[in-house]
């Protein structure tokens, strides 16, 4: 909109995007520059907007899981079992353990395939390919995982209302083991080849830096807040599911290294998220029930009560997750809206990014790892 | 602090605000006045015993007259958590913005805006965030019907 422009000397307005490879998807970031610096960001949302609230509105409540895949496709686990959360939480679902622990197990595994692609690509913006394929390979054994178990390597809609699609096949859980103690010492690999590289250290050190009082006003969550020295992780502070059975820590970013809150500290927060969810994953396993169902009995029709409503949300990879739903009895519902990590993550972008550089932004950018399926819905 | 504990702290400035509530439900929310919101929201903002300073989420529904606003708020000091639900009339009242107290709000607001028309007075930038800028309507509200077409591309027709 030519008319919207205000020209002004000494700034130039630059689009970024929506086809740009470090956006992570079709964002584009209307930048005001001097030079090279960004004096002021604007993200345009919604080139991938597919009516994700409205499409509910017409759909039953079973027929909505598959529709959740594809918020945030890196880690759908963690959409399916956010959304089946908030159903069974309307209608009162006693769930089977078996159905519990696998839950989690498949959670936990997508948070660290999701974090091994955030990590990936995060060097990759900043000019380091290498690490990508060393993390894609990991990932690729964790998808493996995912299609004996239901068949689908991106888009599972593996958790139903009241339980499992499939049961897990046989094998499955030697094989997880398998996997856990290769990755195990992985995680090592990834702090050789990009945490301590120096170029790496030198991009994101300090740059970006989001102090707490921002991170809260903005409702960042996730890594995105744990980063900026924030103790808080759904799991453990608002238990859902039976995390409350699993010993793991909320690891946080701090000051060892450049300020805390930086886009390294971001970034660091995942990779030792990863080895907290393998140590979740693992006492999981140990604990699985043998046998079980894995479908608790539900209605034939799911109708939850006249102007039942909730709000739930869950830790998903990105951030928290949160399904508001509005029943007016019928089996479809009234009102659903989904609020994403990811949306909430982006809005801080414009605070935290301006004054550095148009190269600083990329680093900015990738270091809230974004994704936008769950951002334009 | 429950939610009736929380109800009970804002009855004693606000009682006259206050039209319902739902304490007993998965998640209980408040009804306020619309001519409070800000009020009531920055109250629950800054006061020490409540102290909500983070906005989980904001959302709208539409209910046939009118539309409701609700937001859900968590205290990360005193975790404890409410929701605030306001009925605003289609077309014809204005809510206050509350993305000054919460800057979390400012893209939610827009959403509300976008795909339900809610216009929140004195918000920064109240523009389209999902759909295109030229776009018709209002698609989450009940009687919606999409516009033939879109720069001479047809928009398909919904199938019922």
């Amino acid at each position: 909109m030519i008319q919207e422009m205000t020209y002004k000397p000494d700034s130039m307005i630059l689009n970024m995007g929506p086809q740009h490879p470090s956006t992570h998807g079709v964002l584009r970031l209307r930048l005001e520059t001097d030079g090279e610096i960004v004096n002021k960001v604007e993200p345009v949302l919604g080139y991938l907007h597919r009516t994700f609230e409205k499409h509910c509105e017409n759909l039953e409540y079973p027929q909505i899981v598959p529709y959740t895949d594809r918020l945030d496709y890196i880690a759908a686990m963690n959409n399916n079992l956010g959304y089946v959360l908030a159903v069974e939480k309307m209608l009162d679902i006693e769930l089977p353990e078996r159905v519990e622990y696998i839950r989690v197990i498949m959670s936990e595994l997508n948070r660290i395939a999701s974090h091994l692609i955030a990590l990936g690509t995060f060097g990759l913006d900043l000019g380091a390919w290498t690490p990508l394929l060393y993390t894609l390979r990991e990932r690729e054994m964790i998808l493996d995982l995912f299609e004996s178990a239901c068949g689908a390597r991106l888009l599972y809609n593996y958790m139903w209302i009241g339980g499992l699609s499939h049961d897990l096949p046989v094998g499955f859980v030697e094989k997880t083991y398998e996997f856990l103690d290769i990755f195990d010492a992985k995680v090592k690999e990834y702090n050789d080849l990009l945490s301590t590289n120096k170029i790496f250290v030198e991009r994101t050190v300090d740059v970006g830096i989001l102090p707490k009082d921002l991170a809260i006003n903005y409702a960042c969550t996730g890594p995105v807040l744990r980063g900026s020295g924030i103790k808080w992780d759904l799991r453990k502070d608002e238990p859902y599911s039976i995390y409350d059975r699993f010993e793991f820590d909320v690891p946080i970013g701090n000051d060892e290294i450049g300020s805390v809150g930086d886009s390294f500290d971001r970034y660091m927060v995942r990779v030792w998220e990863m080895e907290e969810s393998a140590k979740i994953v693992r006492q999981a396993l140990d604990q699985l029930p043998k046998n079980g169902d894995v479908q608790a009995a539900i209605p034939r029709k799911i109708k939850p009560p006249k102007g039942a409503e909730v709000y739930f949300r869950t830790e998903a990879p990105r951030g928290e997750i949160g399904f508001y739903i509005k029943s007016d009895g019928t089996a479809k519902p009234y009102r659903l809206k989904m609020r994403s990590s990811a949306f909430v993550n982006l809005s801080v972008l414009p605070e935290i990014s301006e004054g550095w550089m148009i190269a600083d932004l990329v680093t900015i950018l990738g270091s809230l790892d974004i994704v936008l399926g769950e951002i334009d819905r | 602090m429950n939610a009736q504990e929380i109800k009970s702290i804002l009855d004693v400035q606000f009682s006259d605000a206050i039209l319902g509530a739902d304490l007993e439900t998965a998640s209980p929310y408040l009804i306020i006045e619309v001519s409070r919101w800000h009020e009531i929201s920055e109250f629950c903002k800054t006061d020490e015993s409540l102290f909500f300073d983070s906005l989980m989420s904001l959302s709208a529904t539409d209910i046939g007259e009118t539309i409701e606003v609700i937001i859900h708020l968590h205290s990360f000091k005193h975790n404890h958590r409410i929701a605030l639900k306001a009925n605003v009339k289609k077309d014809e009242e204005n809510i206050a913005t509350v993305s000054d107290l919460w800057a979390t709000a400012d893209w939610h607001e827009r959403e509300a805006y976008d795909l339900l028309g809610v216009v929140f007075e004195n918000h920064p930038n109240l523009t389209r965030i999902l759909l295109p800028d030229d776009w018709e309507g209002f698609p989450l509200r009940k009687d919606y019907v999409p516009q033939e077409t879109y720069h001479g591309i047809p928009v398909p027709k919904v199938k019922e």
